[in-house]
């Protein structure tokens, strides 16, 4: 238990960390863009939008930083996180959580299988050192050193198409309505094979290899030798002994390279124009919106909190070294 | 992104005694440092990273065409004369790529570098120092390493006045030291336990005097894996930054003309050649580095190696795998078997042995 | 106390690595295991003790191989086999059952994930099939209270143990098999000493009850004196000694064993000196010629260098009994 409020007290403060930083880099930019597209969008905008955006940038001069930061964090509180220029009148907070979910179904679904197909993977590789799975390495090393959106963009290239079966772009079909009916679902599936294929192609080789040498590194500990010592089947010595310990370290580093994993992931909704966050802050970019961008960073970082706590949940289940001693 | 996979970055604090080197490195390390090139993953990739590096040098001076030059010849097939094709304007991709290769290569490499830098002090210190320094550091190394580090690149770059590469770089330098700090940590703090780092410490040795002549030699195969690996993840995010579009007007490179393939439809045109070098440009120096890494890896810990002979003739004439749990018995061996047959009861003195080597009376 | 051969390591090689790049860390060792009896190995460190023990059970990683040799097991109940010509599931029938090991690194012997129950009842599950869960568990808790821990400890994980206690479970989870033969590697060189005089204790005192072999393995001859019937002596891989363990506490034959009983102070009657060994072990790559011992013998003479000694009963009045290799010691030759 111990653990585990040290692991939250540690995200509270990652997040308060993020929000900071959140806080002082719009006030990088010169005042001007930010101005210019207030400017802009002046005569539609009610006081309180605009007030909104004054507190988001730092375009109050009069107030004191404190102060600028005490505003901010209230505003914050209050879930506003102010007007998207792109999607204007709407607000960020409203843009935000429709494209949330299709990145959770599409990056955070492919993620996880692609971390558990490599896992089991790389337990084939490191048991079975010289078989079949060792020779899948070097493809993998290959896959992986490809940006994902690259490859996205040869999937695309090679498997989508006006009569293909694949969409080459969107979510869904377009006329189509989101809702969960037997029309949508089964085309928001479809729309999402392609890019999800993707995802978990360039990323598996990571957890295969990162697997494998974990179970290299601990067939050499000695509970395993007591377990072939022990007469115990080849099976339970590989899952119950290695793998189960190799596990260990694969999923704290789970948790640690999600940071990196996201990123590239996001990218790939780019390509394929799939709805999600990363194809959303492609179009910030583009537009210079600054308080989408300010937004998405935000909640990326949340998400990505979110599943570093999961994930180190999941190692207190799995280490019983890390529970309350008895 | 490229997911850090050396074991070397494996070593989390608790469990580092698994993965840490062997203790009897400080004297060998000397002489097996040359022996690393003789590693054949290591070799291959140090050929072709010292490939991209001479076209990085060379690469604008031998491209055929000023890579933003137009032409009458747009979006055409290889050829004769543009044997990577042409774009939408008609410019060459081959020269676009060759003058890329300078940008990409600079940026990685001041990335890496400036990463590399950060990663050392910091980790070094919060290893050695311990105490309240290695709780802040470790902390500190910890936030840059949840947050997901692409969108903070992004949200930073897409705020700073029009940057250039040397913006880029330096930003991603910045943002990406975080993992190599804590692999940096976790070894120097096993390190600083040592026998002979404790006597030094003992004898009144200068803090930075042990620092630098006991513990960063013993460090610096996890630091040259931590800067390959580093600049794998700069190349990536520095091109990734150009597909989006930042960074764009810093120049040519292969993020640009993707960009550029995107967004005027070269897949919609079947334009192949338009984005398959540049990708394939990232991928084989992306497997050169990584390969490099492989080796550093399997030169720190022997065991990851998986070339040489695992197979062997057993007795039973049969070809078997090495593997733990069951070892092999050679066919060559020099008493005969007699393979679970019932043998007579042999009395202690029938046992006792005499030797068939030369000495034997 | 000794009955007939239950175990026969017959001209034993093994080796680190293959064809030129081998070290050949166990070199034409010959043992006999009698049943009941407790057999003591002792030697420096790297001498080749925990290679002899981890290849007579096939066990040692690789780049180790058996390079030759025979080890015979002469089973109470399926006849008599050697355990080098086992195909795999034959081995995993073997181990445990017929020959158990408690570890040199007895510390990390525990599989840090699962509780100490789970650890003892799939070896019951492996071997004994039939066995019901609630006699499995029966088993291991009675194996508990033989070696000494509280029942309630089932359920504890490896990390809530002390080092004397895991020590201990390695132990009962060894003899829960009633197994014919218990090879000890360096069994307690962890613990303290009174610790490990009250672990080894209680092990004979348990081999007196249940009538298992052991084969006891550790680097202080003192150990051995005090537990064992008989003791071999191994040097750079070889046997060099092997005689009751009375015997040669009071007369040691071979100069190797006298060094390593002047290294530790007598535990009982006159004091002698501490002298020790001088020199270090030998390089298993570049291994001396002739007696591989002879650049630290203090009695080395002519034929030392260049001819290797045949381990053989010598021509003492109790040779009929032991043996020993060296020079000065010429086997008698029936
Ligand atoms: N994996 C290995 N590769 C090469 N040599 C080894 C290996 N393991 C052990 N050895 C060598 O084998 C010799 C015997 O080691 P060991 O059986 O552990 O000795 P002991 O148990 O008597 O201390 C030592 O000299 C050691 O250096
Ligand atoms: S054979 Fe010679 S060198 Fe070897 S132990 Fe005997 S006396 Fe010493
Ligand atoms: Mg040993």
């Amino acid at each position: 238990m111990k653990y585990l409020i040290q692991r939250i007290l540690f995200y509270v403060f990652t997040a308060w960390a993020a929000i900071t930083l959140n806080f002082f880099i719009p006030r990088m930019i010169p005042g001007d863009p930010v101005k210019a597209l207030l400017s802009r969008f002046q005569g539609q905008m009610s006081s309180d939008a605009i007030e909104s955006l004054y507190i988001l940038f730092g375009l109050d001069k009069d107030k004191s930083l404190w102060q600028q930061y005490l505003d901010y964090w209230v505003q914050l509180f209050h879930g506003d996180l102010g007007l998207s220029f792109t999607a204007f009148p709407s607000p960020v907070s409203e843009v935000i959580s429709d494209a949330l979910p299709w990145t959770l179904g599409l990056v955070g679904v492919t993620t996880i299988i692609s971390f558990f197909l490599g896992t089991g993977l790389g337990v084939l590789a490191g048991w079975r050192r010289g078989s079949w799975v060792d020779g899948l390495l070097p493809a993998t090393t290959f896959l992986s050193s490809v940006p994902y959106f690259w490859l996205g963009l040869l999937a695309i290239f090679l498997l989508a198409g006006p009569d293909s079966f694949f969409p080459s772009s969107g979510g869904y079909e377009p006329g189509l309505v989101p809702a969960w009916d037997q029309y949508f679902i089964p085309s928001a599936l479809q729309h999402s094979l392609l890019p999800a294929l993707t995802i978990l192609i360039s990323s598996v080789s990571g957890w295969i290899l990162s697997m494998r040498n974990m179970m290299v590194t601990v067939s050499a500990e000695d509970y395993i030798t007591v377990a072939h010592a022990k007469g115990l089947s080849d099976r339970r010595v590989a899952l119950s002994y290695a793998a189960r310990n190799a596990l260990l370290p694969n999923v704290s580093g789970f948790a640690l390279s999600l940071g990196f994993i996201v990123g590239g992931t996001l990218l790939v909704e780019i390509v394929f124009s799939y709805p999600g966050l990363g194809f959303l802050l492609f179009r910030a970019v583009t537009a210079k919106d600054y308080p989408l961008m300010q937004g998405i960073f935000l909640v990326i970082t949340i998400s990505v909190l979110v599943a570093n706590l999961i994930a180190d949940i999941a190692y207190l289940l799995l280490d019983p070294r890390t529970r309350k001693e008895g | 992104m490229t997911i850090p996979t050396s074991s070397v970055e494996q070593v989390i604090p608790g469990q580092g005694a698994m993965a840490q080197p062997d203790p009897a490195r400080p004297a060998k390390a000397k002489r097996q440092r040359f022996r690393f090139i003789a590693n054949k993953k290591a070799f291959t990739g140090v050929v072709v990273l010292g490939l991209y590096i001479l076209f990085a040098i060379i690469g604008p001076w031998v491209a055929p065409y000023d890579p933003d030059a137009r032409s009458e010849d747009l979006v055409q097939p290889p050829s004769g004369a543009h044997w990577l094709g042409t774009t939408h304007l008609g410019q060459d991709v081959l020269s676009q790529i060759l003058d890329g290769t300078r940008t990409v290569m600079v940026v990685g490499l001041a990335a890496g570098a400036m990463a590399t830098i950060l990663s050392v002090l910091i980790g070094v210190t919060a290893g050695y120092l311990g105490g309240g320094w290695d709780d802040s550091l470790s902390a500190l190394s910890n936030v840059f390493l949840v947050i997901p580090a692409l969108p903070l690149i992004i949200i930073v770059t897409a705020a700073a006045p029009s940057g250039g590469a040397v913006l880029v770089a330096l930003i991603i330098g910045f943002t990406s030291w975080a993992w190599n700090a804590r692999v940096l940590r976790a070894q120097t703090l096993s390190l600083r336990r040592r026998d002979y780092i404790e006597a030094s410490r003992a004898n009144g040795e200068k803090t930075w005097r042990i620092i630098l002549f006991e513990i960063l030699p013993n460090l610096t195969a996890i630091i040259a894996s931590g800067f390959v690996g580093t600049v794998i993840f700069a190349v990536t995010s520095e091109i990734t930054l150009a597909f989006i579009g930042i960074g764009a007007d810093s120049g040519w490179n292969w993020g640009t003309i993707l960009f550029w393939a995107q967004s005027q439809q070269a897949l919609a045109q079947g334009a192949w050649w338009w984005f398959v070098p540049a990708g394939l440009a990232i991928a084989f120096l992306g497997t050169a580095l990584s390969l490099i890494n492989f080796g550093i890896d399997e030169f720190v810990s022997p065991r990851l190696r998986s070339a040489g002979k695992t197979k062997v003739k057993t007795a039973s004439g049969r070809t078997v795998r090495m593997r733990v749990g069951f070892t092999p018995v050679l066919s060559n061996s020099s008493a005969p078997h007699t393979h679970a047959k019932p043998i007579p009861a042999v009395t202690t003195a029938a046992a006792t042995p005499v030797l068939k080597k030369e000495g034997s009376q | 106390m000794t009955g007939d051969p239950i175990l026969e390591i017959k001209n034993l090689n093994v080796d680190y690595g293959l064809g030129d790049q081998a070290v050949h860390a166990v070199r034409d060792v010959n043992l006999t295991l009698h049943r009941g009896e407790v057999l003591g190995l002792a030697g420096e460190s790297g001498s080749g003790k925990s290679t002899l023990a981890y290849g007579l059970t096939r066990l040692l990683a690789p780049p180790g191989v058996i390079s030759g040799g025979e080890v015979i097991y002469h089973s109470p109940d399926h006849g008599t086999y050697d355990v080098l010509g086992l195909d795999d599931k034959g081995l995993r029938d073997f181990r445990w059952a017929e020959t158990a090991i408690v570890f040199q690194g007895a510390m990390n012997s525990l599989n840090p994930v699962h509780k100490i129950s789970t650890q003892l009842t799939d070896v019951l599950e492996a071997h004994e099939p039939k066995m019901s869960a609630h006699a499995r568990n029966a088993r291991a808790r009675e194996m508990l209270k033989l070696v000494g821990i509280a029942a309630d400890r089932m359920d504890a994980y490896p990390h809530q143990l002390s080092g004397g206690m895991r020590q201990r479970v390695m132990i009962g989870m060894a003899l829960i098999l009633q197994p014919q033969v218990v090879i000890m590697d360096e069994p307690t060189t962890a613990l303290d000493v009174v610790m490990q005089r009250q672990i080894l204790g209680q092990l004979i005192e348990l081999r007196e009850r249940l009538g298992f072999s052991v084969i006891f393995i550790t680097h202080d001859l003192s150990l051995l004196v005090e537990f064992s019937d008989r003791i071999a002596i191994m040097y750079g891989g070889r046997i060099v000694e092997e005689a009751p363990a009375g015997a040669l506490y009071k007369d040691s034959l071979h100069p190797y064993s006298a060094g390593l009983l002047g290294s530790f102070p007598a535990l009982r009657g006159p004091r002698r000196e501490l002298t020790g060994i001088p020199g270090s072990p030998p390089d298993l790559k570049g291994m001396p010629t002739g007696c591989s011992f002879h650049p630290r013998c203090p009695k080395v003479f002519d034929p030392c260098a260049d001819n290797i000694p045949v381990l053989g009963p010598p021509s003492t009045p109790d040779g009929s009994t032991r043996t020993v290799a060296c020079w000065l010691h010429p086997v008698v030759t029936a």
